[in-house]
């Protein structure tokens, strides 16, 4: 199947859980400095359960797609099974070929989750190594 | 011998080799090898390998008569007045910092600045940044609007708010097309008592650079842009600045002499050049050199400029679309981007790709003028002789019928 399959555009054209929490536990924000794609991601944490996610952001459809389906996926979610997710989880959610220059642009989201979780209990941000597992 | 975009086409295996078609619209990158250049690399491996400037027997001789020769292929390309004016080094973004490390780090002081545009390649940046960080030199930059264009004025009024002691200038931008009036700016430059550093990486492959008519007093351009391999730039210096600098690299062949005591540096432009050359690559340049010189710039700069015009008045048509910098095409050489709204540029990139055509996305080394036009990253499209106008025809609807699939509906 190819990368921009109909369900990529669509969730890169009617994106779900984009905006703003009124009171978010967490916010954190990652870019992607080589070209430009920024995800802002905003949850809000009660015990060990993420109740929501909202996101902010701009970029390619793969790295944009990639986060409203993340997003769909982490409501409800316990927050040490969202720090477990692996980049493979979100090969598997996205569901199209993920070659190697658009590895970044995919799992921008996935990295930006790890480090608002790893904010969330006031420890030091991941590198891209540690999030893509290298 | 006259151009004729098939023959010179044919001339290249890449573009002929390939089964399905490929236009390869990327050659501000790098550009296609044509197959005498590749011919005179596999020859020089095959039967004239030996270290240049090390040996007695008759081969080293060889070699390293070979690769003086192709210093002067540059020297004649540039219109130097000595070969030692030439160095190798390993590219364009060598040739820089071995200013910046060598003539800047001696000769620049507290207060001293180091005037740039936003339409630099990073590698006509970074280096003097880096400089900065370890010294109190100022950088200064040239005011443009949004039109790029790179006026002799403005560059006057910069020069009159700082010490300026270099002037960095790009012969023509990577991104936007654009040539800064080089010769004027030069004068400006030299009248206000700066020394000027011409890059001319993309410029000397769409028109004919000759640096004593510009007067610059260092040019810098990498082999790989001009149809000739990687791993080989070239620093034009001026005699007598390169013989006051200490060396960059230091090693084997640079020196004179090497006692327990110390060392000497060799002359020029062995001075320059630490270790093992890239020979085989100097080889691969003259060949690139000689290739281009067997047909008229008039010819080669009017088949360009009809490309650029075509595609000017094709992307204009694309709604949304905004070419980047200026809105005269006359004023646009060897490349342009765009930007279209609501689409990224890597995912037109990625799509266009996939149909084959060979197009950069991204910030193209140039995040300051990036910055400066106010989007993070554009589309660009660049040409090389090889390319024709039904390339560019193929290539339009191609693209805006990847800006429909990307756009919402
Ligand atoms: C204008 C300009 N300057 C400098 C460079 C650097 O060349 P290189 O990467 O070969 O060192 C490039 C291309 O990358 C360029 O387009």
């Amino acid at each position: 199947m190819d990368l921009y399959a109909e369900h990529i555009l669509d969730h890169y054209h009617h994106p779900l859980g984009k905006g703003k929490l009124a009171t978010p536990t967490v916010v954190h924000e990652e870019r992607n400095e080589s070209c430009g794609d920024d995800l802002a991601i905003e949850l809000t944490v009660e015990g060990d359960i993420i109740m929501a996610v909202r996101w902010q952001g701009e970029g390619c459809a793969v790295s944009q797609a990639a986060m409203s389906m993340l997003s769909e996926k982490l409501e409800h979610m316990r927050t040490e099974d969202a720090a477990a997710l692996k980049p493979n989880d979100i090969r598997e959610m996205l569901r199209v070929p993920i070659g190697p220059r658009r590895t970044k642009c995919a799992l921008l989201s996935l990295h930006a989750l790890k480090n608002a979780l790893l904010k969330l209990h006031h420890k030091p941000s991941q590198s891209w190594a540690e999030t893509l597992g290298e | 011998m006259s151009m004729d975009t098939e023959v010179i086409r044919r001339q290249f295996p890449f573009l002929t080799a390939r089964g399905s078609p490929c236009a390869y619209l990327d050659s501000a990158a790098t550009a296609q090898k044509p197959q005498s250049v590749i011919d005179a690399m596999r020859q020089q491996e095959e039967m004239h390998t030996a270290n240049v400037h090390r040996g007695m027997y008759p081969l080293a001789e060889e070699a390293t008569a070979i690769y003086e020769a192709a210093r002067q292929s540059v020297q004649s390309f540039l219109g130097a007045q000595a070969p030692q004016e030439i160095i190798f080094t390993k590219n364009c973004t060598e040739a820089v910092n071995l200013v910046a490390k060598s003539w800047g780090k001696a000769n620049l002081r507290k207060g001293d600045a180091v005037v740039l545009s936003p339409l630099e390649h990073h590698s006509a940046i970074v280096p003097w940044m880096q400089l900065a960080e370890h010294s109190e030199i100022t950088l200064a930059w040239v005011n443009m609007d949004a039109s790029c264009a790179y006026t002799v004025e403005s560059l006057r009024t910069t020069l009159d708010t700082v010490q300026a002691k270099l002037v960095c200038i790009t012969g023509q931008s990577n991104v936007v097309g654009v040539r800064p009036p080089l010769k004027e700016s030069i004068e400006v430059a030299h009248n206000a008592g700066a020394l000027v550093l011409v890059d001319a990486a993309q410029l000397c492959v769409h028109h004919p650079v000759n640096v004593r008519e510009l007067g610059c007093d260092f040019l810098a351009f990498s082999g790989h842009k001009l149809y000739g391999p990687t791993g080989i730039g070239v620093l034009y210096g001026r005699r007598e600045l390169l013989e006051g600098m200490s060396p960059f690299l230091t090693g084997g062949s640079m020196i004179r002499e090497v006692t327990r005591k110390g060392f000497s540096s060799a002359e020029l432009p062995q001075k320059f050049e630490a270790g093992t050359p890239p020979i085989t690559q100097a080889v691969g340049l003259a060949a690139a050199i000689k290739w281009l010189g067997q047909y008229p710039w008039g010819e080669i700069e009017a088949h360009e400029r009809t490309l650029i015009e075509t595609t000017f008045a094709g992307l204009q048509s694309i709604p949304r679309l905004r070419i980047l910098g200026s809105d005269d095409p006359g004023a646009i050489s060897g490349c342009m981007s765009f930007v279209v709204e609501g689409v990224h540029p890597h995912d037109l990139t990625a799509i266009l790709g996939d149909q084959g055509f060979c197009l950069r996305g991204g910030h193209h080394c140039a995040q300051p003028l990036h910055e400066h036009l106010g989007v993070p990253a554009s589309t660009r499209i660049s040409f090389g002789m090889y390319n024709t106008i039904a390339e560019v025809q193929a290539f339009l609807p191609a693209l805006e019928k990847a800006i429909h699939l990307l756009s919402k509906s």
